[in-house]
């Protein structure tokens, strides 16, 4: 019945998202898919963290090292879903390489020595015009074709990253769901524990980097024929905050909640228009006021909120 | 050689900024388990709030500043811990941290909306003027930031080790639950820590602004440089951040005259992961005490 | 349990209900107005730039509007905040132009123009960039149009100052590592070379760096005879205060930002004495500049820099090239504009005599200037090339 519902819930969305820019010019496409290619890093971010417990302050990078590979093969003619093989590959293995300071540190110190990473990335990103393009970056990504239909017109692109997404998201639910995924969850409960029960904590530990990280670069894939343009400063600190902010103000280590967490992020400022320069600010107030109140983000609220005659009533009787 | 000890004055002169800063995040850190990702919001503020009193409300030099670091107490101290420390309790953990980062977008968006988004200069407190040091140039100035910071880090060090209340900031700290039944008041010691770190904030404002100029986003390179010099020197020493705020400074302006240009910003990152890595608990911390 | 369903559709709610919250109807478009929105940088490195350019194209809208609008349509300027991001910037400029905008003003930062200028050429509207990057002018892009000269074309007018006022033979380099100083360095190296100048210290900085002592530290050491420095506003300041302090006593000579009214406010005392060669500069000794100085300060308390005449000058281009043209054709428009030469006497908006080569690339007299007593002062004139 559950499973049922669900079902409807999900098809309800893909539906909205299929007709949602349809009659809208082609700033609400490329919005959704700002929005979309997002998602997939947060959901990422929301692996390594929400789900291992691991901090990673270094997702931005990732998709820096997606969008580079993926501009770098393109730009050389070469089909897109090979740069983003490259991409998503070489992610997987640089998280890999990330987690071992996870095996060493954790809570803080780890936010600081990806911290760190993500901030070399950059001076690399702009330092090493051979390869990156230095301050310049690289423009003029060709869109990918799908046999024989392009995705140069900002709709199509859409329905494209659209499928990317999606796909992404039922790869990441099947994670989840399987052992490991549970696995995940008892490494961020009780690391001891998990160790007892014969988990392989130190692999866990690099896998949930590796994949998180692999989700990042498969996002800049998406960006880089998306903006047409990367450069440095679109892959620094800054944007890993926002993309932390984004999962935890959708709700740590749910499933929807990054997806939710980005849509606040890009889309809020587009309904808050009214307010002008006051959006940034009455953003931060809010999730300041999210957090003292309502660590568990959006969807915590909303769980809250659907639980609450339940514990009224719990509350009458006691 | 002239302009090695030139590097090395200039380097010790802005370490010193840099400690100042990184003084008070180590005691938020060890008071409350709480990592202030708005640290250099902190500094950024306070020169703002004198600006105010000068240029909004006509006030005097004296009474601007005391304006502003009254007000820096209140709000970076007092308002800070009370409303956005508090209510996530003893352990604030990840929430807590998204809290700071979203304050420190709050503060400085305020700034720029309010205030202003360009850089404004910033009245000096200290007369100009140079020692020439075998061909080195060192202001007035610098010697001043270098003698604050040593004397703050000497100061503090002696209040927590010779005072009751130190004594107490320091048990509290360390063992909440037992500095509890021994009858100190914990909370209070707590708020004590925030109180201190936002004066210190304050007096780093005050100190750097007239060089660095007031602007909303100069928290962003401080905030993270104060970090790596608390994580750097150890966190449960108040003379770790002094070295290692020294250490940044120095290094830094070495590396950038002598080794790379491009790769200046590289060296304190790549000191950091190392320090992380090796030697968690910092160049001069012990591994396990906290001294607030 | 129980909670379980209600979160989901909440979080289905709360997307849903976002999506129709930016699904608002477009603005309705009044046969009697013309859309030119301002996308500028706001917030972010580039909000002083952008800021500045914005106010001063609004002056232009409200005087034009004042005096009757373009071909009796009033302009509807809408500001649009790219947080100096060109992805920001990109989609900004996509939306301006799905809402009809006749000619797009801005972005300042080349950053930003170079990636939202894709979308003003394959929708084929004019846009009216603050840039002063080289490649802007060089991707054969027919509807990009500049507001001041491109940096190669300040480079040479430097270099002759370099080689023949200051006649030097070892020169320093400061910039800063962005686009904007990554373009100014590249072009002045080579040129610089080419004209038997040697570089003996070449010395990039951060943006938003503070500590300026190991940069003059080593441009001290260097033997250096004199030091372009190419850097923006606030880093200028820094870098002169330090210079000062350092007893750096060689000529500091650089491009636009150097004698800025704002650096020599931040930069105080310190700033005395420098040179810097300036397209466009709020103190130049043109009536026309210093009487729209005047009024920018009359309006919004503050002193412009050059990017507010940018923004002027830029919104009157728009007027004089339409009346040309005599009715609202983006197409017309372009080619109109290729090759066009602006009298500043018969089109007195323009302030001083523009032209327009076939890239969009723009041309006028240029001024050295140097700080004295507190204030850039012109102390050579440059033809225009």
């Amino acid at each position: 019945m559950r499973a049922h519902r669900e079902a409807i819930a999900v098809a309800v969305v893909v539906a909205a998202l299929i007709v949602a820019p349809l009659g809208q010019g082609n700033y609400i496409a490329y919005l959704l898919c700002s929005w979309l290619m997002l998602a997939i890093a947060a959901m990422g971010l929301n692996l390594t963290l929400g789900y291992a417990g691991r901090i990673s302050l270094a997702q931005a990078s990732f998709i820096g090292i997606g969008a580079y590979a993926t501009s770098i093969v393109t730009l050389a003619h070469y089909p897109w879903v090979l740069g983003m093989a490259v991409g998503v590959v070489l992610c997987f293995l640089v998280g890999l390489l990330l987690g071992f300071p996870a095996l060493r540190v954790r809570g803080h110190y780890l936010a600081f020595v990806t911290l760190a990473f993500n901030s070399l990335f950059f001076l690399v990103a702009r330092n090493e015009d051979w390869l990156t393009g230095g301050t310049y970056g690289l423009s003029g990504m060709p869109r990918p074709r799908i046999g024989p239909v392009s995705t140069s017109g900002q709709l199509a692109f859409y329905y494209f990253t659209l499928a990317v997404a999606l796909l992404a998201a039922l790869v990441l639910r099947l994670i989840v769901r399987s052992p490991w995924g549970r696995a995940f969850k008892a490494l961020r409960e009780n690391e001891v524990r998990a160790e007892s029960l014969g988990l392989d904590v130190r692999r866990l530990t690099l896998l949930a980097f590796a994949i998180g990280s692999a989700y990042g670069g498969l996002a800049g894939a998406i960006e880089a024929p998306l903006v047409q343009y990367i450069d440095p400063g679109s892959f620094d600190v800054v944007q890993s905050l926002s993309l932390l902010l984004m999962v935890v103000v959708g709700g740590l280590g749910e499933f929807w909640g990054p997806v939710l967490g980005s849509a606040v992020a890009v889309l809020l400022p587009e309904a808050l228009r009214v307010t002008a320069a006051y959006y940034l600010m009455l953003y931060a107030i809010a999730v300041i006021l999210l957090m003292t109140r309502c660590p568990g983000g959006l969807i915590g609220l909303a769980r809250r909120i659907a639980a609450r005659p339940a514990r009224r009533r719990g509350a009458a009787v006691s | 050689m002239a302009q090695f000890l030139q590097v090395l004055l200039s380097g010790l002169a802005t370490g010193s900024i840099y400690a100042l800063a990184a003084v008070g995040f180590s005691l938020v850190w060890q008071a409350a388990q709480a990592v202030n990702f708005a640290q250099g919001e902190f500094v950024m503020l306070p020169a703002f709030l004198v600006l105010i009193g000068e240029h909004w409300l006509h006030w005097p030099l004296w009474a601007a500043l005391l304006f502003g670091f009254a007000l820096s107490i209140l709000l970076l101290g007092l308002a800070f811990k009370r409303l956005i420390v508090q209510p996530f309790g003893p352990d604030g953990g990840l929430p807590l941290v998204i809290a700071t980062m979203a304050l420190s977008i709050l503060l400085k968006e305020a700034v720029k909306t309010f205030y202003g988004a360009e850089a404004e200069p910033f009245p000096s407190l200290i007369p100009n003027g140079d020692f020439h040091i075998g061909g080195a140039v060192i202001s007035v100035r610098d010697v001043l930031n270098l003698a604050a910071a040593l004397a703050v880090v000497m100061l503090l060090t002696l209040f927590l080790d010779r005072t009751k209340t130190g004594r107490q900031m320091q048990a509290a700290a360390q063992n909440p639950g037992v500095a509890e039944i021994l009858g100190i008041d914990v909370a209070r010691m707590t708020l004590y820590a925030f109180l201190l770190n936002a004066a210190l904030a304050a007096v780093a404002s005050f100190l750097i602004t007239p060089v660095y100029l007031a602007k909303f986003s100069n928290g962003e390179s401080l905030g993270l440089v104060a970090f790596i010099a608390a994580i750097i020197g150890g966190f449960n020493r108040i003379r770790g951040a002094l070295v290692g705020g020294l250490l940044i400074g120095v290094l830094d302006n070495l590396t950038a005259t002598y080794v790379t240009l491009s790769y200046r910003a590289a060296l304190p990152l790549v000191l950091l992961i190392a320090v992380i890595l090796w030697r968690p608990q910092g160049l001069l911390g012990d591994a396990e005490a906290r001294i607030v | 349990m129980t909670g379980f369903m209600p979160m989901r559709r909440a979080a289905v709610v709360a997307i849903a209900g976002a999506i129709v919250a930016w699904h608002a109807p477009a603005q309705a478009q009044n046969n009697k107005t013309v859309l030119i929105p301002c996308v500028c940088e706001l917030s972010g490195a580039g909000a002083v730039s952008g800021t500045n350019y914005r106010d001063g194209a609004h002056i232009a809208v409200n005087e034009i509007n004042a005096a009757g609008g373009i071909l009796g349509h009033k302009i509807v300027m809408r500001d649009y905040d790219t947080q100096t991001n060109p992805m920001v910037s990109r989609a900004l400029v996509q939306k301006v132009v799905d809402a009809g905008a006749y000619v797009v003003m801005g972005t300042v930062y080349s950053g930003s123009t170079d990636v939202n200028m894709l979308v003003t050429e394959h929708a084929g509207v004019p846009q009216i960039t603050g840039s002063e990057a080289p490649d802007i002018t060089q991707k054969g892009d027919p509807y990009i149009f500049r507001t001041s000269s491109g940096s190669e074309k300040d480079i040479p007018a430097l270099v002759d100052y370099f080689t023949q006022t200051l006649k030097v033979k070892k020169v320093a380099v400061e910039w800063v590592q962005n686009d904007f100083g990554k373009g100014g360095h590249d072009l002045f190296v080579q040129a610089i070379r080419k004209a038997g100048v040697q570089v003996v210290a070449d010395v990039p900085s951060e943006q938003g760096q503070v500590d300026f002592s190991p940069d003059v530290a080593k441009i001290k050491h260097s033997g250096a005879q004199a030091v372009f420095v190419y850097v923006n506003e606030e880093e200028a300041a820094r870098f002169l205060k330090e210079a000062k302090k350092q007893a750096l006593t060689v000529p500091l000579v650089g491009d636009v930002t150097l004698t800025d009214q704002k650096v020599i406010e931040l930069a105080g005392p310190a700033a005395e004495g420098a040179i810097a060669h300036v397209g466009l500069t709020v103190s130049a000794p043109v009536p026309s500049i210093q009487a729209f100085v005047a009024k920018f300060r009359k309006i919004y308390h503050h002193n412009t820099d050059h990017n507010g005449i940018k923004g002027y000058i830029g919104v009157y281009a728009i007027k004089y090239v339409t009346e040309m043209v005599g009715k609202f054709d983006r197409k017309a428009f372009a080619a109109k504009m290729h090759g066009l030469t602006l009298d500043a006497n018969k089109y007195p908006g323009m302030l001083l005599t523009t032209s327009w080569d076939k890239t969009g690339e723009l041309s006028r007299e240029s001024f050295m200037t140097q700080v004295k007593g507190g204030k850039a002062v012109v102390i050579a004139t440059i033809p225009a090339n």
